[in-house]
Parts: C-alpha cells; structure tokens; sequence
C-alpha cells in the first residue's frame, strides 16, 4: 500500500480508516495545527537567543559590521519566499513542471543566503569571543541550521512533484514546507537582522 | 513458524550500526575541517558533537524509522513492522505501545536512581564518609537528579498520556503516531550519553549544571548536554502531539467542557513542554558553544554572563516542575472521584487551575535566583508572582477536598496513594512559601530544607501518583490483577519511609546543612543516619512494587481482570482489558459528564455495538 501522495499530501495517515458513515479525519488541519506549534516552539528556541543578544550586549552593535551585506541577505532571502509561494501557486493549477521550476529558484536562493552567510563569517572583524561575536555568530548559526533543513525538505519535496506526487487537490506537503521556509525567512527578515545589523 | 528472539532485537541492532557509521560520518567531517586549518583531526569534545548530530539520525533510521516513514520521503511505499511481541523492540506506531515502551523504560530508570539516591544516604550516615570522595559524591548526585528529573518529565506523559489520552477521548491513536514513536527512539540515546558520561569523567555540575563550573569541567559534561537537547526534542514533540490529539480528535459529544480532568492536565502540561523546553535546549547549546566553538556566553572575562544561564535554565526549569506535578494532580483527581463514588467537585475550577498554573509558570522562574546577585528590584515582582502560583494551586486543592468530603471512600491501593498526595503536597507546598519569600530563602537557599521541599512536592505529588495511576490501570493494561494486600503492603511502606526520611530533611536544612556537599557538621549525625535508616525503608518498598507487578505479569494463578474492575465511567473502562488495537471497533458517542457518579439516568460515553453488515466496520 502506498502512502506517499497518502500522508504527505493529506489524508489518510498510518492506515487508520474511519468506518462508513463517520466523519474522515480531516488530515489537513491536524497537519496545519501541528506545524503552527512546531513553529511557535522553534519561535521560543530563538528568542532564547535574542534575549541573550540584549542581555549580553544592550543595543550595543559594532561599527565595523556590513549592513549591505545584511541588507543583501534580506533581500535573497525575501525573494526566495516569494518564489516558494510562486511553486505552490503552480501546483494549485496543477503545473507540476513549473512547481519544481519554482522550487529550484528558492533553493538556488536559499543556497545563495548560505554563502552569503559564510562570507560574512570570514570577513567579519569581530571573533566568536566578545559579547557580540557570541550573539552574532550563535544567532546567525541557529538560523544558518534552520535555513539548512528548509533546503533539505525543499528538495525532497521537489523530487516527489518531478515523480508525480501532489496535486492541485492534495499537495499538504509541499504547503507545510513553503509555510517553514517561509517561517524560517520572516525569522531573519524581522527579527534577526534588525537586531544584529540595525539597533 | 515462530520467529527467533534474536530477530526481535534486530532494530535495535541495526539502530546501533547506523548510529556508529552516522558517528564517523561527523566525526570524519570534523577532521577534515580541522586538517584544512591546521589543527590536529580530533578533539574530543567537537569530535563527539558532530559526530552525535550525525549519529542520532543514524540511529533512529535504523531501529525503524526509515521503513516506517523514511521510505515515503522519497517515494517509496512505506512497510509495516511486525505485529507480535517484537513490535515493543522496534519503532511501532501504536499509542499503547508506545506508552508501555515509555512506562517499562523510565520504571527501570526510576528503580536504577532510586538505587543512587540510596547510595547517597549510605554515604551520608556519617559526616565525613570515606565511601565516595568528593568527585565521586558529586557526580552520584548528579546522575542522580537528572536521571529523576527525565522520570518526573516523561512517566506519566510519555507512558499515561499516550496510554490514556486517546482512549479517554474517544480516539483510535495520536494525531502524528509515528512523531510519536519518534520521540520514545530518543529516549536510549539520552540513557546511553547520561551512563556513558561516566566513562570521560562524568560531570560534577549537578542536574542544574551551573556554569562557571559546566564550562570547564571533565568532558561528561559534553555528553549532559548532548543528553539534555535530545530528551528536550523528544518532551517538545509529544507536547505537540497531545495538543493537536485533543484538539482535533476528540470524539464526537466529547467537548471540553466533558474532558476527563487527567486529558486536561496533560494539555496543560503539553503547552509548558511544547515552549519552554526550548530554553533549557537553548542553555544546553550555549554550554556547548563555549565549550567547543570559542564563544563566551558564560565567561565573564571576555565579557560573557554567568547570570545569564540561570535565567534560561530557571525559564523552562521552574515551568517544568508543573510537567511534572500537573499529571500527578490529574490522576490525583481522577483516581479521587473515581473511588470517592462521587462527582468530580468544582470540575470547571480544577481546569481553571491547571489553566491558571500553566498561565502563571511563565512569569516565576527567578524565584530560583534570589541570592545569585540580580537586581535587587526583581526580587519583590518574583516574590509576589511565585504566591499568586498558590491561588491556582488552591483550587485544585479544594476540588480534592471537595471530592472525598462525604464521599464513600473505597480504600484500595489506588486510592491510598491519591490520598497519599493531598497530605504530601500539603507539607510540599506549605514549605514552599519560606522558599518564595526572599527574606526566609536567604538563609535557606541551597540547604536541606530546599531538598526536602522539592521531594515532597515531586515525590509526594507525581511519584504517589504515579503509583496511584499504575495500581489504578495496571488491570486495564495487563488483563491482570495484581495482590492487593502486597499493593496495601507497598503503600504503607512507601508513605511511612517516604515520610520518616523527609520530614526530618526540614530539621537538618534549618540547622545549617548544605545540599550537594559531600560531608556534614557533626552535630547533625544522629538526624542523617536516622534520614538514612528510613530511605532504606522507602527503597525497600519498590522492591514489593516490583515483585507484586511481576508476579502478577508472570504467575498463571493471578487472576484475570474484568474490563471494568472499578466501576468507573471513563471510555477506557467501557472496553476490553486490554484494549483492542485502535481501541474501539467504532468511534463512541459521549452524551455527558465522565464522573456523574450517583446521579440517576446520567451517560457518559457510549460504544455501539458492532454494525452487523455496514461496509467499512470491521
């Protein structure tokens, strides 16, 4: 039995069947609610990092840090949401092809940020020891993982629509990825890179 | 053809190859990048940490996560494990067995920390003991809070909550039951790094693991940390399991206002796990960055903040005691009314006082902090937020109290224990409000006094509970009947020990002794070998405990238990003992309140009888 365009894509999971005449699970919403407390617990994860942030540095923010390359990022980043919302726009009409085309630009954007990233890190003229390297570098790190795994999940979930999963009618996981990415990117939009780069 | 034994440990197994190949995946990445700069390829404690980030997929993978989910990432079909006894040694989806898995793993644990705890007070008889030297004292202690704490954590939510929950509201299984297998596979790895710290020096740094010290001590400390965040991932994601589970899966009739007490403890319990957690992972990970990636959070030569620590810690580590004790008092009420004959009192108070608690948690942590040196002006807010913890609690209290006044008590083993916890949590949280009050914590901060406060509260609300729940439901998950005078023999046992060793722990703490500290003032010995005496006591009524459940399990004369030995209303008692997988051949229709005990013509839940001939019922 197949569940791939099953559980990914909606309904039903791990072959729990309703009986004739009972309501269907509806899949959808409990995925939905699962991935807004994913993402509320991951908000907590860096907060705890921001509040570090503050509480080791005040507003304090080198003068030797680039905020046009901060400002670069932002930008990738921004692009790269909007292009994932173009992929899953594509698979509300069903145009698969053009979903994975869509995808492949987030990826390739979101692989831009992380060398972006590291760029950053090898330029930047404080080390990870002072107060605020040890914010800058955790923070940006954290989010460098998370960025990571988006693109993992990313391109997971563009295999599948190249082989022939989602639909215009079922297509949750590609829905659930695009809503993370998209969590991932507002995270260093408006939090991350007003406190480090801003203040 | 019966399968070998052997193949029953084959995940396992398989787990622990794909671990080891995971491990030399990072640990070989991180030579390489330590090569390409310079320095020598291995370093103990980076080498260990990448190459665990590495290791934990591997292993999860391997004990069964792949055919059961992994395979459908890429598009493949995915397969269904065995279905016989072997399923309790692999990553099996079902919420019952899952919650045995939880329950037989952290009753071992509890049993192997209790085994430390005692050895402890051997060693406290006399003052200054040759037994343990002073390194040794202090990584016993801390194994053997920390091993406690995932106890306290992970019994009654991970065994209970996925035992219970679902069936109690009428469901088939958890929302995500393979998140939910996910989070028992994180388990071992937690049990391997805590023992195997041992093995590069342990960590001396106590469950709270405080730095300056946690920063610079032996490398056990690295594989603490390590433990900590994957136990913490694990609580976060079966929080949020329970949470959309009750939400979305409730059966039809079955609205919140109908939600048996202990379903709407452990959401209350589940939100504190599923947003704080995250910050005792964030001060674990910011350890290990100062450790092994040169940053300096805590280190306040380069600018760093010890302080800083203590706030993140106390930030999810005074909202977990609720984790903790809000089951406990869940059970608590369901066992009271349940065995009182009598409806729940004030049930829409008890749930505004666990509400009222989860709302408060947040906002009481630096209660922990009162003589670490903060600004002076948050000592008041926190004193005043910290008491405000006791109008909530109150409530839950009256609805207790209210519940067995006049009631027809039936005395079994149950009962005894959740009565047990109305006098334990009494004297716990009584004792609590000299630890609250600023000027009384200055001169009782980190003594006796603290540990017996916080073994009364969690020994004596969760741990008498927890008992409470397993006498309480162990027929329906076993079929079994254990011996009810060895149960009464345990209680009686356990109360009395747990009490003689306790109580004087207040005496002691008041006059001066210090917790965490190998040796003593003289005066004090005739109380601690007292204290000792009587932990021995305590100690040996587990071993009743365990040799009544496992005679119960093992003895064919133990008598088979009928699906509802208790007569109580709640849906897991209207189905067979044990329950059948799924639980209920159709989904159940509630019409009312679960503990309208005595009140003519009032329903709870019905399960229609099967539907002969309608497509789709098995």
């Amino acid at each position: 039995m197949s569940t791939v365009s099953g559980s990914l894509a909606g309904p039903p999971p791990e072959g729990h069947r309703a009986a004739a005449g009972e309501p269907e699970e509806d899949r959808t919403a409990i995925g939905r609610l699962g991935l807004r407390l994913f993402i509320a617990s991951e908000s907590m994860l860096f907060a705890a990092f921001i509040a570090a942030r503050f509480y080791l540095n005040g507003t304090f923010r080198p003068e030797t840090i680039n905020p046009g390359l901060g400002v670069g990022l932002t930008l990738v980043l921004a692009g790269s949401s909007v292009l994932a919302y173009r992929a899953l726009a594509a698979i509300r009409r069903d145009e698969r092809k053009l979903a994975v085309r869509w995808l492949a630009g987030t990826i390739l954007l979101g692989v831009l940020f992380l060398v972006g990233v590291a760029i950053e890190w090898s330029s930047a003229e404080f080390g990870p020891g002072t107060p605020f390297g040890t914010a800058f570098f955790s923070t940006t790190g954290l989010h460098a993982a998370h960025v990571l795994s988006g693109l993992v999940v990313l391109a997971l979930v563009g295999r599948l629509i190249r082989r022939g999963h989602f639909s215009a009618e079922a297509h949750w996981g590609l829905t659930a990825s695009v809503v993370y990415w998209t969590f991932v990117d507002a995270l260093w939009v408006f939090v991350i890179f007003p406190t480090l780069y801003l203040l | 053809m019966t399968p070998s034994i052997w193949s029953a440990f084959r995940p396992v197994a398989r787990g622990l190859a794909w671990a080891l190949v995971g491990f030399a995946i990072g640990a070989g990445l991180t030579a390489l990048a330590r090569v390409a700069t310079g320095s020598p390829p291995w370093s103990f404690e980076l080498s260990f940490t990448v190459g665990y980030i590495f290791a934990l997929p591997g292993w999860l993978l391997g004990v069964g996560l792949w055919e059961r989910w992994g395979r459908e990432w890429l598009g493949r079909p995915t397969e269904h494990g065995p279905t016989d006894w072997r399923r309790y040694l692999t990553f099996t989806i079902d919420h019952k067995v899952i919650g045995v898995q939880y329950l037989v793993t952290f009753l071992l644990l509890f049993l192997a920390a209790g085994a430390l705890g005692l050895l402890i007070r051997i060693h406290l008889i006399e003052p200054v003991q040759p037994l343990l030297d002073d390194g040794t004292y202090n990584v016993v202690m801390s194994l053997h809070g920390i091993i406690m704490i995932a106890v306290a954590v992970a019994t009654i939510v991970g065994g209970f909550g996925n035992y219970f929950v679902p069936i109690l509201i009428g469901a088939r299984d958890v929302a995500f039951p393979r998140v939910n297998a996910l989070t028992f596979w994180l388990v071992p790895p937690v049990a391997v790094l805590l023992l195997g710290s041992l093995a590069v020096g342990g960590w001396d740094s106590g469950w709270t693991a405080y730095p300056p010290l946690s920063v610079r001590n032996a490398s056990g400390q690295v594989l603490f940390n390590l433990a900590i965040i994957t136990f913490g991932l694990s609580s976060i994601l079966g929080g949020l399991n329970f949470l959309v589970t009750i939400h979305h899966l409730r059966a039809p009739g079955m609205t919140w206002g109908r939600l048996p007490i202990f379903v709407w403890a452990i959401y209350a319990a589940s939100w504190i796990a599923l947003l704080f957690t995250q910050f005792f992972a964030a001060a674990m990970v910011m350890v290990l960055l100062d450790r092994v990636a040169g940053t300096s959070f805590f280190d306040a030569a380069a600018g760093g903040a010890p302080l800083l620590y203590q706030h993140i810690f106390w930030f999810y580590s005074h909202p977990a005691v609720y984790i903790f004790v809000l089951p406990g008092f869940g059970i608590t009420l369901e066992v009271l009314t349940h065995f009182s004959r009598k409806p729940l009192f004030a049930y829409r108070w008890a749930v505004g006082g666990f509400l009222g608690i989860l709302g408060l948690s947040g906002i009481v942590w630096a209660h922990h902090m009162f003589v670490s040196g903060m600004p002076e002006q948050l000592l008041a807010p926190f004193l005043v937020s910290t008491e405000l913890i006791s109008i909530p609690t109150g409530l839950l209290f009256l609805s207790a109290l209210g519940t067995i006044w006049m009631g027809r008590l039936w005395l079994r083993t149950p009962m005894l224990f959740a009565l047990a916890v109305i006098f334990n949590f009494l004297i716990g949280g009584i004792t609590g409000i000299f630890l609250a009050d600023v000027p009384t914590d200055v001169s009782l901060h980190d003594t006796y006094f603290v540990v017996a406060h916080f073994h009364y509260t969690i020994i004596g609300g969760e741990i008498f509970a927890l008992f409470a729940a397993i006498y309480y439901w162990f027929p329906k998950i076993t079929g079994r009947m254990y011996d009810e005078r060895l149960g009464k023999l345990h209680f009686w046992l356990m109360f009395l020990g747990f009490n003689a060793t306790f109580l004087p722990m207040f005496w002691v703490g008041l006059n001066g002794m210090n917790r965490r500290i190998a040796v003593y003032p003289a005066e004090l010995q005739q109380m601690n070998a007292l204290i000792s005496a009587m932990s021995l006591v305590l100690g040996a009524s587990f071993l009743v405990f365990a040799y009544n459940l496992v005679r119960a399990m093992v003895s064919s004369k133990t008598p088979r238990a009928v699906a509802n030995p208790w007569g109580a209303r709640t849906l897991e008692w209207q189905v067979s003992s044990p329950p059948p997988l799924e639980n209920f051949p159709v989904t159940p229709v509630v019409d009312g309140h679960p503990y309208d005990y005595g009140v003519p013509g009032a329903v709870h839940a019905t399960v229609p009888a099967l539907r002969q001939g309608v497509e789709g019922v098995p």
